[in-house]
């Protein structure tokens, strides 16, 4: 399938080696080209940087969500349930607007576009990593929990242990998909003035209007981040498999 | 074997368990001194897990009290966390942590429940590896183990936590018949050491082993409590004569 993929994409590049498309406005050999094509490359910084530091808070964040989801407690559980049917409602794009414009007035201080991206993002994937850890917590053997029990185990280091490794397992190729997704919906934050790879893009059609050209490579750029992020997310799971099974 | 004046080490009294509307434990009182070995057997369903899981607190019961070695299991914090340490437990689905080694599965509790240094557990751990002949098997993965040595891992792994009773669940049950004499072996071997066991079993060979009393339970109640002798010559109960029929020419 990614093959596939590469495949038409090269082709379609070929294509646009004839034809009226301007392929110029990148051309590494050309001086202007080349730096068209480094401005471009040089979002890859903050799209990462904003992806990773982002998903980073919303599974620690998401984790935190999880617990009292599993508890037996009712209105524990009714905290966790509200949680993450609030956040999934608000669209992403709206979560970012509200972060940055919004928030500033509501608690007297402004974050910067950085700081706010990874705010809007980290809420919003915080709900979902939630979900994700509260399935995967509930699918380790309760057996589990009863020998930590008979080893006097407590709460915290029967959770740390002996449950979320276990679950953390089972939950990784869920957690790659966020990761992935992550990595899309970074690209929202192009409208606060994040310098990620959007918004570079947008800025570079403005001043050469090649919509066309600079929007493929744009798209090649998170085709080819995506595949990397996803091969490394089944190297990961390839890793922690030999010791499954009860 | 104790004698009159043997110190009362686990105290059941009047102990009653509900699950929802089902009643799976009818006032049910046991005494058992230290050092005694004590085999609980009876029909699936009559509740012998649920006893001696209200031992340890994994269950709780409703009323009656439980007293192990002084302390009166209230579910509070506290009394839980004491009795904890000293009963250690063994399942019949082993219940080993399948993402640790097992020398890892054993380390685990004495580091953090004990406080002990690391390469001191290592050490204790290689120990109670050795007493249940597989010292060989500590970098293993418990899915690469026969059921009978993972079940041995269990066991040690209960013993590193230097438990003064031990409770067996019907440790054999899971196990493939060529499996299960290995573990009565190490099982025996801890009996003869003097440890204060309960464990449920319908291993009949290892009861009149090792046995100081044995209980029959059936539909909650235990119907029979006598030295192994009198319970498989002659018992009380038609329910234990019944039931013991069963499964000794099964
Ligand atoms: N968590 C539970 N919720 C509801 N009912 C339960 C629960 N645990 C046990 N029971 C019921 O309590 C009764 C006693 O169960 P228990 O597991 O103690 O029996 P047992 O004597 O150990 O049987 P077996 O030989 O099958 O292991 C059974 O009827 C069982 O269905
Ligand atoms: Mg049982």
């Amino acid at each position: 399938m990614n093959k596939f993929l590469v495949a038409a994409f090269a082709s379609l590049l070929l294509a646009g080696c004839s034809g009226n498309w301007g392929w110029y406005v990148v051309n590494p050999m050309t001086d202007s080209g080349f730096l068209n094509l480094k401005f471009l490359l040089s979002g890859l910084y903050y799209t990462i940087l904003l992806s990773v530091t982002a998903i980073s808070f919303s599974i620690v964040f998401g984790l935190v969500i999880a617990l009292p989801g599993l508890a037996r407690n009712r209105y524990l559980r009714g905290i966790n349930r509200f949680y993450v049917e609030l956040v999934r409602a608000v669209p992403i794009l709206v979560l970012i607007l509200w972060v940055y414009y919004g928030m500033p007035q509501l608690a007297g201080l402004s974050i910067g576009v950085f700081w706010a991206g990874v705010i809007a993002l980290a809420l919003s994937d915080s709900a979902f990593e939630a979900e994700i850890f509260r399935a995967g917590i509930q699918s380790v053997d309760r057996g589990q929990y009863e020998a930590a029990h008979t080893i006097s185990l407590n709460y915290a280091d029967t959770m740390r242990f002996v449950i979320l490794p276990q679950a953390i397992r089972r939950v990784l190729p869920a957690l790659g998909n966020q990761l992935v997704y992550m990595l899309k919906m970074s690209s929202l934050v192009s409208v606060i003035g994040m310098q990620e790879l959007t918004r570079k893009a947008n800025e570079l059609v403005v001043t050469e209007y090649r919509p066309l050209e600079v929007y493929t490579i744009l798209v090649l750029e998170y085709l080819v981040l995506i595949l990397i992020v996803s091969a490394g997310v089944r190297w990961l799971e390839r890793r922690m498999q030999p010791d499954q099974r009860t | 074997m104790p004698s009159g004046g043997a110190r009362p080490i686990i105290q059941i009294d009047n102990v009653s368990k509900h699950f929802g509307d089902f009643q799976a434990l009818k006032d049910v009182s046991l005494d058992v001194t230290l050092g005694e070995r004590v085999v609980v057997c009876g029909p699936s369903g009559s509740g012998k897990s649920t006893l001696i899981r209200c031992i340890n607190g994994l269950e709780q019961h409703q009323s009656g009290s439980i007293r192990v070695d002084g302390v009166t299991l209230d579910h509070s914090a506290g009394s839980l966390k004491s009795i904890k340490v000293k009963v250690g437990m063994v399942f019949q689905q082993f219940n080993l942590f399948p993402h640790l080694t097992v020398l890892e599965n054993l380390v685990l509790g004495p580091t953090r429940a004990r406080g002990m240094a690391k390469a001191d557990a290592r050490d204790l751990a290689t120990r109670y590896l050795e007493r249940v002949r597989i010292p060989e098997q500590a970098n293993k993965y418990p899915a690469n183990l026969s059921g009978g040595q993972q079940q041995r891992v269990a066991i040690a792994r209960a013993l590193c936590m230097e438990p003064s009773i031990m409770l067996f669940d019907e440790p054999t049950s899971a196990l493939d018949p060529e499996m299960i004499n290995e573990v009565l072996e190490v099982m025996t071997e801890l009996a003869t050491s003097g440890m204060t066991m309960i464990c449920v079993t319908h291993e009949t060979g290892f009861a009149r082993r090792v046995a100081d009393k044995m209980v029959f339970m059936d539909q909650g109640e235990i119907v029979e409590a006598a030295d192994p002798d009198k319970f498989f010559t002659a018992p009380d109960s038609q329910r234990c004569r019944d039931f013991l029929d069963k499964i000794l020419h099964h």
